[in-house]
């Protein structure tokens, strides 16, 4: 028999070695799925992995790399401040559409005017818009004591429909001949969320997403703010006698998580994608979740989750082009990682031991 | 009483890094009362586990009258008549009697026939209780009669109860042992597990005492002293604190018509508590688990908020601040509860430092964190309470119940408080790490610090404090110096009975 002991401390070893060993135990089960579908699993798993990064194309890929991790990374670092404290944020894709509708209107609204301050103006207003849409929840949460999950969920649905609504009707581009959809920003300099360095990928939205992952880190270990979110999840009623407000920490918590969802969507839309349109947000509000665990709530963890995720993003695409790989094994593959990943992770606090035949 | 019940031979039972029961042998009569007495850690708990099927030994045999006993799980040594009653109840508080009852069953009988048969027991041996009464509302001792009357209806041979007495007053120890004494008249022999020697003296007709595992003694409580007893469990000679005579300072905590509202549906709201606190002073507390001692500690660190002036520390309203702002002034508290409350079990002893010491110690500038003070801090703490831990970046939760209380009570001590409030100090806790807090806690008053002891612990209040108060329903009886009290006085401030019907055996 098996038994599982939990250990007197958590091991240092497995909290590092688990995304290693669940990326490689995802390669081979990865691998036995695509062979059961009549493909080459090496191929395959090179196609995924090795194309994106150093294949023949990567000049193309490597950028998109960037593109598609960003979004990812900063929403995520927003989320794992929340769920470190037990405040479980469900709705960044909602506050995601807000940031960008909000960020974009206010760009849209100087339109055709060309002056430097439009762009930082988008910025403060798709982070606005993110927090607002939170604050929807949090406020909720602090005066009735109702449950953010389904709230801030919900309200995605909510900002789907407001998405629509002004892509079909206030910010319309005039010149679009009835199509649906804004302008595209992409040709409007001024509120243009252009490449730092052209053909890297390294947009604002890049920027601020490193940036993110060194105040999240500096919050959580350096800072009594950090500590005390941290003092939450960890055990609730130890902070309040710690003198914890929790009132304040959902405000915090959730408008942080808000308003970088909102950043994620304005740079997004000022950028990659464009134009506000119908079916603008593509889910990164959701696999920023998946990012954020993977990444074990920890801010350099969530930057190599948020690539890694692009990476099979992209590689799966690719795999899906070249192979003729179904997108449904793709999902799986991408679902596996995290299933390896969240069942390895009992390692850190349990280990594994046989036992005789006494299993009580 | 000659014959033997259940017979135990050479138990040894060892888990990873420590030898829990080594040979442990003795013999428990038909209808003997049999003591098993020992410290935390002494192997008491394994013991009667494997009693009754919790837990496997690795060697060893056990006989019940004469033939094999091996049972491999509580089922069945439940079906050759052994029973349990725990020392943290397993009782659901939203369900009735009956029905907390019929959980435990195999094949429950329907609802009136198991009431008409809890009334039938529990009139047998004097433990009046109304079968379709909500456990919520019950009082410590009326749970444990829950406790003792699912055992009973099993019609037991053998009935072990682990520390039935710490949640009882004196008045509901004596009802239990009258109980007891009625069992064992009939038959049913019951080991009884404690480290309270003068219950030991009066209820047990044998006793057997564990020290690290082994058997180091045996004896006939009743010719025995307590002392003897004390010696034989802990293997030396007992240092007993030793209160010191000094003058008492000005009033430093005055708490005058103090009511809050439980925050929880099954606690209990304070209700117009009144008492004074000196410079210098130990008050000592107590009362029956679930009375409002929770709730007292939480209006005093500050998680509960109350009217202003409802509690002053040296004059200054502090009632509607909250835990740092009172850290501030010299209010400390360290609540009972070790793991989730005093310390969070999964973070570091350095980061547990921070938990409270952030004001006094100041151990924050503008918002960020000191950590190389904050170590430091935890590294004073080990060495002046004798922590025994690694280092101070191992997790709470690795350390003993001991060794972490030693930790939770230095960190309040060392930062100097003017005003200490300690619930259940020395709660599951062994004699020398219990010995060495209620030094530091007289130490502290020596040195000027006022300090409100809350413990369900008589002895501890008696040895310590020098005036007594005791909750009862969220209510504070008349504050009486411990010198002139009685045990039956005590026993009446801390509500007599509770309302429970005295047995009429």
């Amino acid at each position: 028999m098996i038994r599982l002991e939990k250990r007197p401390q958590p091991s240092r070893f497995w909290s590092a070695a688990t995304p290693v060993v669940a990326v490689l135990a995802t390669m081979v089960a990865g691998g036995i799925l695509f062979a059961s579908l009549g493909k080459d699993p090496v191929a395959a798993i090179l196609t995924i992995f090795w194309e994106p990064l150093f294949g023949e194309f990567s000049f193309f890929y490597r950028p998109q790399l960037l593109i598609k991790g960003a979004p990812l990374i900063l929403i995520a670092i927003g989320l794992s401040l929340g769920f470190r404290a037990g405040i479980w944020n469900i709705g960044a894709e909602g506050q995601y559409i807000m940031g960008a509708v909000v960020g974009a209107g206010v760009g849209l609204a100087f339109y055709p005017l060309e002056a430097w301050y439009i762009f930082p103006l988008m910025i403060l207003a798709g982070a606005l818009g993110g927090w607002a849409w939170a604050m929807i929840p949090a406020l909720l949460k602090v005066r009735f004591g109702t449950n953010e999950i389904l709230v801030s969920l919900m309200l995605v649905y909510v900002a789907e429909q407001i998405l629509a609504s002004a892509a079909l009707g206030l910010l319309r581009n005039p010149e679009g001949f009835g199509f649906p959809g804004s302008r595209n920003l992409q040709q409007y300099a001024s509120a243009h969320n252009a490449e730092i360095i052209a053909g890297s990928g390294l947009h604002w939205g890049v920027l601020t997403a490193f940036i993110a992952v060194i105040f999240a880190y500096v919050l959580l270990n350096r800072h009594m703010l950090g500590y005390h979110i941290r003092l939450t999840g960890e055990a609730p009623r130890a902070a309040r006698f710690a003198g914890v407000n929790p009132a304040r920490l959902i405000l915090f918590c959730l408008g942080m998580s808000g308003a970088l969802a909102g950043l994620a969507g304005l740079f997004e839309v000022a950028g990659p994608a464009g134009q506000v349109t119908i079916d603008f947000n593509v889910g990164y509000g959701f696999t920023a979740i998946i990012v954020a665990f993977l990444g074990r709530l920890h801010p350099l963890g969530i930057l190599l989750a948020g690539f890694l995720m692009a990476l099979t993003y992209i590689g799966g695409e690719i795999a899906q082009s070249q192979l003729g790989l179904p997108a449904a094994a793709i999902q799986v593959f991408q679902g596996m990682l995290l299933f390896f990943l969240l069942a390895l992770d009992l390692l850190t606090n349990y280990r594994i031991r046989r036992t005789g035949r006494e299993a009580a | 009483m000659t014959e033997t019940l259940l017979s135990i031979q050479g138990l040894t039972k060892a888990y990873p890094g420590v030898v829990a029961n080594d040979d442990v042998s003795f013999d428990i009569g038909v209808g003997e009362v049999h003591a098993l007495l020992g410290e935390n850690g002494a192997g008491k708990s394994t013991l009667v586990k494997m009693i009754y099927g919790l837990v496997k030994p690795d060697s060893g045999t056990m006989s019940l009258r004469g033939a094999g006993f091996a049972p491999p799980e509580p089922r069945s040594a439940r079906a050759d008549g052994i029973a349990m009653v725990f020392q943290h109840f397993s009782l659901f508080d939203a369900l009735n009697v009956a029905e907390n009852i019929a959980l435990g069953m195999e094949n429950p009988p329907p609802m009136r026939d198991l009431a008409r048969r809890i009334r039938e027991v529990s009139e047998t041996y004097g433990l009046p209780l109304d079968p379709f009464r909500v456990v919520g509302d019950l009082s410590a001792g009326e749970r444990q009669r829950v406790e003792i009357i699912r055992c009973l209806l099993q019609d037991p041979k053998l009935l072990i109860m682990d520390e039935p007495t710490s949640v009882l007053t004196p008045q509901e120890v004596d009802i239990l042992f009258q109980t007891l004494r009625k069992l064992s008249s009939e038959g049913t022999a019951i080991l009884y597990i404690s480290h309270k020697l003068e219950e030991i003296r009066s209820l047990c007709d044998t006793a057997t005492i564990l020290r690290l595992g082994r058997v180091v003694g045996t004896c006939v409580p009743r010719e025995t002293t307590a002392r003897d007893m004390a010696e034989m469990m802990v293997g030396t000679a007992l240092k007993t604190p030793e209160p010191r005579n000094h003058a008492l300072g000005e009033v430093a905590l005055d708490i005058t018509g103090l009511s809050v509202n439980s925050p929880s549906a099954f606690g209990t709201s304070l209700k117009n508590i009144h008492l004074t606190l000196q410079e210098g002073e130990v008050l000592g507390i107590g009362g029956v688990a679930g009375n409002g001692q929770d709730e007292l500690l939480a209006a005093l660190s500050g998680e509960l908020r109350t009217a202003s002036d409802a509690i002053k520390l040296h004059g200054q309203p502090v009632g509607h601040l909250g835990p740092n702002p009172r850290r501030k002034l010299g209010l400390l508290a360290a609540p009972e509860e070790r793991l989730g409350h005093a310390a969070a079990p999964d973070m570091s002893l350095t980061e547990n430092a921070l938990l409270t010491g952030s004001v006094r110690k100041r151990l924050e500038r503008s918002g960020f964190l000191k950590w190389a003070d904050t170590r430091a801090f935890a590294e004073k703490i080990i060495a002046a309470f004798d922590v025994r831990t690694p280092g101070p970046a191992n997790a709470a939760r690795s350390l003993s119940g001991g060794n972490l209380q030693k930790f939770v009570i230095g960190r309040e001590v060392l930062q100097d408080p003017s005003v200490l409030v300690v619930n259940q100090p020395t709660w599951g806790v062994d004699a020398s790490a219990a010995a060495a807090i209620r030094q530091a806690i007289l130490d502290l008053a020596a040195q000027g610090a006022a300090v409100l002891v809350i413990s369900q612990d008589l002895d501890e209040l008696m040895e310590i404090s020098g005036r007594f108060a005791a909750l009862n329903e969220g209510r504070l009886s008349d504050i009486r110096p411990t010198a002139d009290l009685s045990v039956d006085q005590i026993g009446l401030m801390m509500g007599g009975a509770h309302g429970m019907e005295v047995a009429h055996v």
